[in-house]
């Protein structure tokens, strides 16, 4: 890491304080937070740190969206199917009370036992389930609720079945009915933000990653399937690619970090949702008062301007 | 960036067996499926269809747009964007020496080209793919060209036509490659806004990134026969399912019987298919 990307880093993290996207009494314990993640940072990430993020967003006792749902939402209310065919369990969507007021929620849902991970296919969606998510984001729109999503998935599911119904076309679709949107949105990738079936839900006005999170372009498994036909290679994999969220927020992919309690998510849900929520309604509450047509346009501009040319 | 610690990906494996699979495949202008020979004026005179049985060669951008444009009317445009190396990326050798390759190797600064062009007398802006340069993989330049050539025809007042072959995200520019997909999606979205019509093309192969993003959002949808466009590439899909795959997985006759695609359309017939809806879409 030269002294230039570090001071890019730097200055995202001093602007984030400013814009009071982490603020509150937790504030200077979270700057601290993110000064440690700096450091680590600085003090050069080895590929052995970033597996070990990759291994805590993967961790079976991280909390995954209905566990923060439960702890951050009064009333909730599920909806569920996509109106067309089925139900995809792997998306769960639905409209409750957070801070006061009535928000609709889209996130990936991974299982817990083996029982539920075979309903909620390990939170790898089919077709249908973008579909599900289409249908809860026109909602949001038609009444002008926020909308919240909880990004927490492998990757879209790669079967025979999900690519006769359209799998790529699906994921498409969610982004551009995301990019449509005239109500304020906010993006959490909660744990794993793998490949497509992330983006598909994380095309929002501000993009957050928990500090354990991994945002990236394919699976380390996949990318090791693809360069090394060797799905095992998944560490190298990861290392090349840096899906943490420092990396993230060096890159300008995401707006900001979200603590978690000391050892990760999973170590304190309660914390953790905490946390969350303060992170969430906090970005909520700087895109209060913006018009719907404004929303839109930052939104768009936000995407198109991501990317690093010569 | 040069310091920031860079992975040493030892692909050499993998290498070799391309090598292998390479010299397997035989002479690039032998048709593999009834393994006729031609001169490569010959086929290209044919569009690069096998005269015998309809297979379809790739074509690579510069002789597509030829293929599809009225005579002398293609002006490019954004010919100077170059990738940068934002990961400091290596495998077995670094993004920016696999990148300065591509460029000798296919005289394209990446794996897109755009610009205006009449299609048998209709105006019209291409964003036209190249599967030579990299696999014709979609990073930060391929999106920013999409984003301009949706740009372009929208201030033009002109529908867009593209025509896509790619294996999907450049894996090298990391999670900035992912976030070329909204970035293409929001072009889309500013150019339907702006009441301009997108023409996708789908051609072998259209997967990943690429069918989750700008090639899906068309509002008519063409794939040449044959051509694969799935999400998942049947190699993910059965490493990862164990699943048996149909013969025609992720074809495009299965997409146009499952519905995905308007119509599947041979080669001798792109231009003047093209050209008709160009005619339906003018105001």
């Amino acid at each position: 890491m030269t002294t230039e990307a570090e001071l890019r880093l730097r200055e995202r993290l001093s602007k984030l304080a400013g814009v009071r996207l982490l603020r509150g009494t937790k504030l200077s314990a979270e700057l601290e937070r993110l000064q440690e993640q700096l450091d680590r940072l600085t003090a050069e990430a080895t590929d052995e740190e970033i597996w070990q993020r990759v291994l805590l967003a993967r961790h079976a006792d991280r909390p995954y969206t209905l566990d923060y749902v439960e702890r951050m939402f009064d009333d909730f209310f599920e909806l569920r199917g996509d109106r067309a065919r089925l139900d995809d369990a792997a998306i769960v969507t639905g409209m409750g009370r957070l801070a006061g007021r009535t928000v609709v929620l889209v996130g990936q849902q991974k299982g817990r036992d083996l029982k539920e991970r075979t309903l909620r296919n390990f939170g790898m969606a089919y077709p249908e389930g973008y579909r599900k998510a289409i249908r809860a984001m026109e909602l949001a729109d038609r009444h002008g609720f926020p909308l919240l999503a909880l990004v927490d998935t492998p990757g879209a599911y790669p079967g025979v079945v999900a690519e006769q119904h359209g799998q790529g076309g699906a994921i498409a679709r969610s982004q551009a009915a995301m990019a449509r949107l005239g109500v304020p949105t906010v993006a959490v990738v909660i744990g794993e933000g793998g490949s497509g079936g992330a983006v598909a839900l994380a095309v929002a006005d501000k993009v957050l990653m928990q500090e354990n999170a991994i945002y990236s372009v394919i699976s380390p498994e996949g990318c090791a399937s693809i360069l090394w036909r060797d799905a095992s290679q998944a560490q190298k994999a990861a290392a090349a690619f840096k899906p943490d969220a420092a990396h993230c927020l060096e890159l300008g992919v995401i707006d900001g970090i979200v603590p978690e309690p000391a050892g990760g998510a999973h170590a304190d849900p309660d914390l953790a949702a905490q946390l969350l929520r303060e992170a969430v309604e906090g970005a909520f509450a700087e895109l209060d008062g913006a018009a719907p047509l404004e929303l839109r346009r930052a939104r768009r501009a936000k995407f198109r301007a991501m990317g690093v040319l010569a | 960036m040069a310091q920031m610690s860079a992975p040493r990906i030892d692909v050499s494996i993998e290498h070799k067996r391309a090598q292998l699979e390479e010299r397997d495949a035989g002479h690039p202008n032998t048709c593999p499926s009834c393994n006729s020979h031609y001169r490569d004026d010959e086929l290209e005179r044919h569009l690069r269809v096998c005269p015998y049985c309809g297979h379809h060669f790739p074509v690579r951008a510069r002789e597509r747009i030829a293929q599809l444009v009225d005579e002398g009317t293609f002006v490019e445009e954004d010919a100077d964007l170059r990738s940068a190396d934002p990961l400091g990326f290596f495998d077995l050798r670094p993004y920016t020496e696999r990148l300065a390759e591509a460029e000798l190797a296919t005289g394209l600064g990446d794996a897109m080209v755009i610009g205006g062009a009449r299609i048998e007398g209709a105006a019209c802006r291409l964003a036209v793919m190249d599967f030579a340069f990299m696999g014709g993989s979609m990073g930060s330049v391929v999106g920013e060209k999409f984003a301009r050539a949706c740009e372009s025809a929208a201030g033009a007042g002109v529908p867009l036509v593209s025509v896509a072959a790619s294996g999907g995200a450049r894996m090298q520019e990391g999670i900035l490659a992912l976030m070329q997909l909204p970035k293409t999606v929001c072009a889309v979205e500013e150019l339907h806004d702006a009441g301009c019509a997108l023409i996708s093309v789908l051609t072998h192969p259209t997967t990943g990134g690429l069918l989750a993003s700008f090639a899906s959002l068309g509002d008519v949808l063409l794939a040449e026969p044959g051509a694969l466009m799935s999400f998942a590439g049947p190699r993910v899909v059965q490493q990862t399912t164990r699943e048996k795959l149909p013969d025609d997985f992720g074809r495009a006759e299965q997409n146009l019987r499952f519905g995905h695609i308007d119509a599947i359309v041979p080669r001798q017939q792109l231009r003047p298919t093209i050209a008709r809806l160009l005619r339906l879409f003018a105001p």
